[in-house]
C-alpha cells in the first residue's frame, strides 16, 4: 500500500514527529533582571476563598486577597483591611472597613462584599471546605440540612431552611456586624482565615451562585491582580497593582509555579529557576545546607505529630500504661535521625505557634526514662503487645517503626507498625472499632488560637478527635475559655484545660513542625510565617 | 485490505467498551471514599460530603455510577473530576504534552536503537558489539526510578547542561533529557531485538544470494537484511508508543511534566473514578490505532503479507 518506499515515509514521520515535539513551547524563564519571583506551590484544589483549605491556594489568595486580620510575630492578631474590630460582650462584632480599597475590576469593597462571600461559604449545598469556620455565626444550622436516611440512602436532603446567615448585618457601606451564636473571645483571630476574604459582585452570576469561570481568573482586593488565568497543573501569575491603598509590596509579580512533587521543585530551586521553596522534601534535607549554604533556613510551623490511644480498646484505659509508653519513646533521638532536625519534640498537646503555648506542660510523662516506664508498665500490667497504626500514604513508617523499637526496648514488649494504605481506611476501622492499637495523627492548625487544638483534638466530638477522647472537667474548661472575656482570661482557661490532659494522656505528642525552606541567590528577605506561606510584603529582589 | 480495516475497527469498538467497563469495575471495587481521600487527613464536615456524593452520584450502585459516565461520555462530556474541573479540559493540557514526550522518545529509541543494534548485528562479538551489550544490561536493571533522578542530578544540576524540570509548555531542549529517559525504558529491549534479527538474517538463504549476485554490501545490508529484520522492531516501538504513554508515571513526575502520567497517578491516588477512566479511555485508543497502524505497516515491509 506504501509501495516500495516504505524508507521515504519513516523519514517523513520522524520529521513530522520531531517537529510536533519542537514547536510549541515557548521561553517560560521569567527575565532574571525583572522585579519578580517565582514561588513553587503544588497545584490548588481551588482558588474561592471559602473553598481553599490546602497551602498551595492559600499562598495564592495571600497574594490576591488583603484580609481582615493578620498575624504579628507573636501570633497576635491585628487589622489590615478592617479599620477596627469590636466587641462589647464577644457576641455581637463589629467590624469596620478601611476606606479606599477597590477590588481588581474597580468596584468599591463595601460590607455586602463580605456578607455575600460568607453566606456563600456557609450555605450547605454550596460544598464548600472551609464551611466550617463559619459555624460560629448565628443562622449557621439553617443553612445545612441533613439527609433523611443517611448517604447511603436513596432520597435527596431537602433544601435547607435559609440561604443567608442570620448572623450577619450591614449598617452601612463600610460596616458590618457578626452575631455569633456564642460568645467567642478568639473571633478576632478566626476572621485572620482565608475563608473570610471578600469576593466582587462581578463573582456571582446570580445570589449566591458563583459565575463560570471566575475560579480561574479570580479578582481579589490585594495588592496583586492576576495576569491572565489559571493556567492549571502549570502556573499562575500575579502582578502587582498600582496605586494600591495598603501596604505595598516590594516586588512586582509573582509567578506560583506548580510543581507536583517536592523533589523536582528542589532540583529547581538548587539549578535557580524556583526562587522560594517553602517545604524542603526530607529526602533532600541531608543535601539542602550543602547545596543551598545559608539559604536553607528554619521558622516554626503549626504541624503537630502525635498518637492517639482508641478508648474502644481497653489495653490502654489505664492512664500508668499511657504515661509509660509515652516515657518509653526517645522523641529527640527520632526528631534527629530520622527527621535530620526537620521537626522538634513534642512535650506540650498545643503547639508552639500559638499564644498560651507553655513548654512541657505533658512534664515528666513526656521525657524519655525508659527505666520508670518499664515500671510503670509493669506495675500496671501492661499488654505484651502494641501496635501502631498509620497510613502509608504518608511517609510515616521509618518513625513509627523506630518508636516501635524504642518501645520494644524499654519495656521488653512485642511492638509492631502496621500501615494501611490511606488514612481514610484508617479511620474506617477507628470508626468499626476494630483492634488499631495506636493510632498515628498530625494537625496543622486553621488559626492561631489554644482553642483550634484543644477543641477539635481533645474536646468531646471534636472534629479530629478520633481516638474518642471525653472528659467533661476539659470540656467545660475549653468552653469558658472561648466565653471568656478577655484573651488572657481565655488563655487562662485553655491552659488549666491543657494541665488535665497532661494527666489524662490520651494522646502522646511527639513532634512540632518546622518549615524547612530555601530560596535562591536572587531574594532577600524571606520568611515563612506557621501557616508555612511566604511573607509577599517582606521579600525583596537583590540589587 | 478495506474489508480487514473495517473489521478491526468494529473490534476496537467492542474493545474500548470492554476496557472501560474493566477500569471503572476496577476503580469502583478499590473505592472506599474518595472524598476522605481528596480532603487528606483534615475532617470533611457533614454537608460537604453530603453534596459532593450527590454531585458525583457516590451513593448510587455501580452499574448507575457506569450509565452516568458512559451516557456522559457518549456525547462527548467526559464529566467533571472531584476537584471539579472539566476532565475534557484536563485531556486537553495533558495529552499533546505527553504525546510529544512519547514521540521524541520514540524518535530518538528507534535512532539510536536501530543504528547500534545493526552494527552490533553486523560485528557480532566485536568490541562495539560488547560495550552495547553491557551497557543495554546496565540499562536494563536500573529501574526509572532510579534513573531519572539520578540523570536530573548529574546533568540537571550537577552540569547544568539541561533544565532540571521540564513544566507544562517545555521547549523542545528541556524535553530532552526527560525524553531520553522515558526512552531508556524500552531502548535495550529494541536494541537486542534489532540485533539478533539482523544477526539472523545476515545467515539467511536470499543475503547469500544477494551476495553471491555481487550486490555491494551496503544494498545488501541496507535493502535486504534491514528491511526484513524491521519487522519484530516495527511491531516492539508500536507496542512501545502505547507503554510509554502510561509509563510515564515516574518521568513525568521527576520532571514536572503534567502530562497523562501524572493525572492517572493523581487520579488513582484520589480515588476519582472519572478522571482515571476518561485518560485510560484514550489510552485505549491510542493502543489500538496504534496497533493496527503496526499490522499495515507488515503489508508495507513484507510484500507476502497480504491482509483480506
Amino acid at each position: 500500500m506504501f509501495g516500495n518506499r516504505p524508507w521515504k515515509m519513516a523519514v517523513g514521520a520522524t520529521a513530522i514527529a520531531l517537529f510536533a515535539a519542537g514547536c510549541g513551547g515557548g521561553s517560560e524563564e521569567a527575565d532574571s533582571a525583572s522585579n519578580s519571583i517565582v514561588i513553587g506551590i503544588a497545584e490548588p484544589q481551588h482558588l474561592i476563598p471559602s473553598n481553599t483549605t490546602e497551602s498551595g491556594g492559600a499562598q495564592v489568595l495571600a497574594a490576591l486577597f488583603y484580609p481582615l486580620i493578620d498575624f504579628d510575630a507573636e501570633n497576635k492578631p491585628f487589622e489590615v483591611a478592617a479599620e477596627s474590630v469590636t466587641s462589647d460582650d464577644n457576641k455581637v462584632w463589629t467590624v469596620k472597613l478601611k476606606p479606599g480599597f477597590t477590588f481588581h475590576n474597580g468596584e468599591q469593597v463595601v460590607a455586602d462584599n463580605y456578607i455575600d462571600a460568607w453566606n456563600y461559604g456557609a450555605y450547605g449545598p454550596n460544598a464548600q471546605g472551609a464551611s466550617y469556620f463559619y459555624e460560629r455565626i448565628e443562622g449557621y444550622a439553617d443553612l445545612q440540612s441533613k439527609d433523611p436516611d443517611g448517604e447511603e440512602g436513596p432520597q435527596k436532603a431537602p433544601e435547607p431552611k435559609a440561604k443567608t446567615l442570620t448572623g450577619l448585618k450591614k449598617i452601612d457601606d463600610s460596616t458590618f456586624t457578626v452575631t455569633l451564636s456564642a460568645p467567642f473571645a478568639g473571633w478576632k483571630s478566626v476572621m485572620g482565615y482565608t475563608a473570610f476574604h471578600p469576593l466582587p459582585k462581578a463573582a456571582f452570576s446570580a445570589p449566591g451562585k458563583i459565575a463560570d469561570g471566575f475560579e480561574d481568573a479570580i479578582i481579589g482586593n490585594g495588592p496583586f491582580k492576576m495576569k491572565g488565568t489559571w493556567q492549571h497543573d502549570s502556573k499562575i501569575e500575579v502582578e502587582k497593582v498600582q496605586g494600591f491603598k495598603g501596604e505595598v509590596p516590594k516586588i512586582d509579580g509573582v509567578t506560583f509555579k506548580i510543581y507536583q512533587d517536592a523533589k523536582a521543585e528542589y532540583a529547581d530551586l538548587v539549578a535557580g529557576n524556583d526562587d522560594v521553596q517553602t517545604q524542603i522534601p526530607i529526602e533532600s534535607l541531608a543535601s539542602a545546607p550543602g547545596d543551598l549554604g545559608e539559604r536553607f533556613k528554619k521558622s516554626p510551623a503549626s504541624t503537630f505529630q502525635f498518637v492517639g490511644f482508641p478508648t474502644f480498646d481497653k489495653s490502654f484505659s489505664n492512664v500508668n500504661v499511657r504515661k509509660a509508653l509515652s516515657m518509653a519513646v526517645n522523641r529527640k533521638e527520632i526528631t534527629d535521625q530520622i527527621f535530620l532536625g526537620s521537626q522538634t519534640p513534642a512535650a506540650s498537646f498545643v503547639s508552639p505557634a500559638v499564644a498560651g503555648y507553655r513548654e512541657n506542660t505533658c512534664g515528666a510523662s513526656c521525657e524519655y526514662n525508659p527505666t520508670e516506664a518499664k515500671k510503670l508498665w509493669t506495675e500496671n500490667n501492661g499488654p505484651a503487645k502494641v501496635q501502631i497504626t498509620y497510613n502509608a500514604d504518608g511517609g510515616h513508617k521509618a518513625w513509627v517503626d523506630a518508636m516501635c523499637n524504642q518501645i520494644k526496648q524499654a519495656l521488653q514488649i512485642d511492638c509492631t507498625g502496621v500501615g494501611e494504605p490511606k488514612f481514610a481506611d484508617l479511620l474506617t476501622k477507628v470508626e468499626k472499632k476494630q483492634p488499631v492499637g495506636l493510632i498515628r495523627l498530625g494537625w496543622v492548625m486553621d488559626y492561631p488560637l489554644m482553642e483550634n487544638y484543644l477543641g477539635p483534638l481533645y474536646a468531646t466530638g471534636g472534629s479530629s478527635n478520633y481516638y474518642g477522647y471525653s472528659n467533661p472537667a476539659f470540656d467545660n474548661l475549653v468552653k469558658e475559655g472561648s466565653a471568656a472575656k478577655t484573651t488572657e482570661e481565655a488563655v487562662a482557661k485553655w491552659q488549666a484545660a491543657e494541665d488535665i490532659l497532661a494527666k489524662d494522656m490520651p494522646v502522646i505528642p511527639l513532634r512540632f513542625g518546622q518549615n524547612n525552606f530555601g530560596h535562591s541567590e536572587k531574594v532577600t528577605n524571606v520568611e515563612v510565617d506557621i501557616f508555612t506561606k511566604v511573607n509577599l510584603y517582606k521579600i525583596e529582589v537583590k540589587k | 485490505m478495506f474489508r480487514y480495516i473495517v473489521r478491526r475497527l468494529l473490534q476496537m469498538v467492542l474493545t474500548f467498551f470492554g476496557a472501560t467497563f474493566i477500569v471503572y469495575a476496577l476503580m469502583f471495587a478499590n473505592q472506599d471514599d474518595p472524598l476522605q481521600a481528596l480532603a487528606g487527613e483534615r475532617p470533611i464536615s457533614e454537608n460537604v460530603r453530603l453534596a459532593l456524593t450527590e454531585r458525583y452520584h457516590l451513593n448510587e450502585p455501580f452499574l448507575m455510577q457506569y450509565w452516568y459516565y458512559m451516557k456522559g461520555l457518549l456525547t462527548g462530556d467526559f464529566g467533571q473530576s472531584l476537584t471539579g474541573r472539566q476532565i475534557s479540559d484536563m485531556m486537553a493540557t495533558a495529552w499533546p504534552i505527553t504525546i510529544k514526550l512519547a514521540l521524541m522518545s520514540i524518535v530518538i529509541v528507534a535512532v539510536v536503537a536501530i543504528t547500534a543494534g545493526v552494527i552490533s548485528g553486523i560485528r557480532r562479538g566485536g568490541l562495539f558489539d560488547n560495550v552495547t551489550l553491557v551497557i543495554t544490561l546496565i540499562i536494563l536493571s536500573l529501574p526509572i526510578i532510579v534513573l531519572a533522578p539520578l540523570t536530573q542530578l548529574i546533568f540537571g544540576i550537577k552540569l547544568g547542561w539541561f533544565p532540571p524540570t521540564a513544566g507544562a509548555n517545555p521547549t523542545f531542549y528541556a524535553l530532552l533529557m526527560p525524553a531520553v529517559v522515558l526512552g531508556s525504558l524500552v531502548l535495550a529491549t529494541e536494541l537486542r531485538v534489532t540485533r539478533a534479527s539482523v544477526a539472523e538474517n545476515l545467515r539467511s538463504d536470499y543475503v547469500r544470494t544477494a551476495r553471491a549476485k555481487g550486490l555491494s554490501r551496503k544494498r545488501v545490508i541496507g535493502v535486504h537484511v534491514l528491511r526484513n529484520s524491521l519487522i519484530p522492531v516495527v511491531t516492539l516501538i508500536g507496542v512501545d508508543i502505547g507503554g510509554l504513554m502510561s509509563g510515564a508515571i515516574v518521568t513525568e513526575g521527576v520532571f514536572n511534566i503534567p502530562g497523562v502520567g501524572f493525572n492517572l497517578f493523581r487520579g488513582i491516588r484520589t480515588e476519582d473514578g472519572p478522571l482515571v477512566v476518561g485518560f485510560v479511555s484514550i489510552l485505549v485508543i491510542v493502543f489500538l490505532v496504534v496497533n493496527l497502524l503496526v499490522d499495515l505497516l507488515y503489508a508495507a515491509l513484507d510484500p507476502r503479507i497480504r491482509y483480506e
